[in-house]
């Protein structure tokens, strides 16, 4: 039996990457609380901000919404959605945080339809909310998800969100601002990034117990493995201490499993 | 340079003309004059079939939920809305069934808590003219139509079918020829708001995020503010700068207590979690979903009625006030 399921996983190696004095735009579930565990650790000076309005709060336990108030407690400032997405506009945000129903291998995310008739689709979902002006405007877009290959799919039934388009240069072609885009990718299996040159979605580093065919079986398209590919280093106890007794006590997120 | 410019093919739900506003406004009575109501008269004068509505706060945060009951009470039908983060107020007028259109940047969902399967049943069903946007090209709609101004150029939606389904513009910079999307001004007819505190004449006043509030109210023909608190004009003249609405763009004005409930009210009192995942549970079954609106709304002779059967006032203060310790600022001590 293993110490850690694999949202608490998942959320651990996540937090790992956001480095102190960043700031950082999330939503509510997997993303604040990685956000959370990240300045309860390595990160005390980790700036976060909320899409309704709420910047930089002592957030005292998760918020359900991303404009609860929770969102703006003892916060520095409680502003508008606009300002919010000017300071991303402005290139003052470092990393967002997104989900969604699909991903295809350039990052490209869809929370809008399933099903191939718009007007009368098989499955509504939210749509894009903030995440295609996040994903088009913070210098580097994080994906927290569990991995499967109805979830990684070669096409996506609509693009939402963009990540690189459709390769190459295509995101910049596009009009997006120049050196933003999708970075990171942290499944249960593993973390991914992008190929410089094709922005294909990379394997970066393997999950403890897992393997290549892990990888390649819980994906619809060909994930590139290179050869100098890492293990990653398990959550510490220390971090999963405070994941699960100040980020998530009630278990709202890592119950999830 | 324009051979690959792109247009979204999303339809335009309302007028993008600033003069037709401008037009509008010079006509509209300016005078500081008591615009106090009630949620009824409100609903009968300034809420037609067919006209556009834009709701403020965030979905399940600072909503008017008071009005958009009267609303589907009334049974208006045909109104166009904004989905700008519209949680459990578009939760409530698909219930109603009252809309035919609606520019969607988040609707059906109830962010962490799951997703309305009424809302979701509407909005699949094929009745309902979908444009969709991101949050931000509709809070930049909404300030554009504030500033006075046809359009405002963004950086986002830009080769994405979020974009193709839009009714934004590619446009390049006249200056740096940089690919923009332009998105157009959106003037809805009327604003439907719920704030911490106004006056008489509709000066408004919110603690917390304003999300869009301040740009609705100057977007929008008509105004239908309610209020947790009435204040004397002193109390607003005392701080100006926390004054969000000035009163010349507001029509109505309505004391409603807890008028955001089920909602959350940033500082005064939280949501309440049990009653939304009702809603949620009983959307699933046609049956107990329709005698659930008949007890909750349409039953109702108004708010307060609604507020007692789910626990009264008491209940309230005592239970989602809790809300209250998250504070908006706080002088207490550091986490």
């Amino acid at each position: 039996m293993t110490r850690y399921n694999n949202m608490e996983l998942m959320i651990t190696i996540a937090a790992r990457t956001l480095e102190d004095g960043a700031v950082v735009l999330v939503g509510t579930g997997v993303p604040v609380a990685t956000a959370m565990l990240a300045q309860m650790t390595h990160a005390p000076g980790l700036t976060i901000l909320f899409e309704a309005g709420g910047v930089a709060p002592l957030l005292p336990t998760m918020p359900i919404s991303v404009g609860d108030s929770r969102t703006t407690h003892k916060g520095l400032k409680a502003t508008t959605m606009a300002e919010i997405m000017e300071f991303c506009q402005a290139g003052m945000v470092d990393y967002c945080f997104l989900g969604g129903a699909q991903i295809d291998k350039y990052g490209n995310l869809n929370s809008t339809i399933i099903g191939d008739d718009y007007k009368k689709p098989k499955t509504r979902f939210p749509g894009s909310g903030g995440a295609n002006d996040l994903a088009s405007l913070c210098w580097r877009t994080m994906v927290v998800t569990p991995q499967s290959d109805k979830r990684f799919v070669e096409k996506p039934d609509f693009l939402t969100t963009p990540g690189y388009l459709q390769g190459g240069t295509s995101r910049e072609d596009a009009g997006l601002p120049k050196d933003t885009g999708p970075y990171r990718v942290i499944t249960d299996i593993g973390v991914y990034g992008y190929h410089p040159e094709t922005k294909e979605m990379m394997l970066i580093s393997l999950h403890p117990g897992k393997t290549i065919e892990d990888v390649k079986a819980n994906s619809s398209f060909e994930i590139l493995v290179p050869d100098g590919y890492e293990m990653t280093t398990e959550p510490s106890d220390h971090e999963l201490e405070v994941l699960r007794e100040k980020v998530d006590p009630t278990k709202v997120i890592i119950g999830r499993g | 340079m324009s051979e690959n410019l792109k247009n979204g093919t999303g339809k335009l739900f309302t007028n993008v003309d600033p003069d037709k506003m401008r037009a509008f406004v010079r006509e509209k009575n300016k005078k500081k004059v008591s615009k106090l109501t009630t949620v009824k008269e409100a609903v009968e004068k300034f809420v037609s079939d067919g006209d556009y509505v834009a709701i403020g706060g965030f979905g399940g945060v600072r909503i008017p939920v008071a009005v958009i009951h009267e609303v589907i009470r009334r049974g208006k039908k045909n109104l166009g809305f904004s989905g700008h983060v519209s949680t459990h107020d578009c939760q409530l007028l698909s219930a109603g069934e009252c809309f035919d259109r609606c520019d969607a940047a988040y609707i059906v969902g109830l962010e962490a808590r799951g997703l309305s399967s009424n809302a979701r049943r509407v909005f699949q069903s094929g009745k309902i003219n979908v444009t969709e946007w991101s949050n931000g090209a509709l809070s930049w709609r909404f300030k554009a139509a504030a500033m006075g101004i046809p359009f405002i150029p963004i950086r986002s939606m830009l080769g994405t079918d979020t974009f193709n389904y839009s009714g934004a513009k590619e446009m390049f910079c006249p200056f740096t020829g940089k690919k923009l999307a332009a998105v157009p001004a959106l003037y809805p007819d009327v604003a439907i708001l719920h704030v911490h505190r106004a006056d008489i004449y509709g000066n408004c006043q919110i603690d917390g995020i304003v999300v869009a509030d301040d740009d609705i109210a100057k977007a929008s023909k008509r105004v239908i503010v309610t209020t947790e608190k009435l204040v004397d004009t002193y109390e607003i003249r005392r701080e100006p700068n926390r004054t969000v609405i000035p009163y010349w763009t507001v029509d109505a004005v309505i004391e409603v207590p807890f008028g955001s409930y089920p909602g959350n009210m940033p500082g005064v009192y939280f949501s309440d979690e049990e009653h939304l995942s009702e809603w949620l549970k009983v959307e699933k079954d046609e049956q107990l979903f329709k005698e659930f609106l008949e007890k909750n709304i349409y039953s109702c002779k108004n708010f307060s009625e609604y507020l007692e059967k789910n626990g009264g006032m008491e209940k309230n203060e005592q239970t989602y006030s809790a809300g209250a310790s998250f504070k908006i600022g706080g002088e207490n001590d550091p986490l």
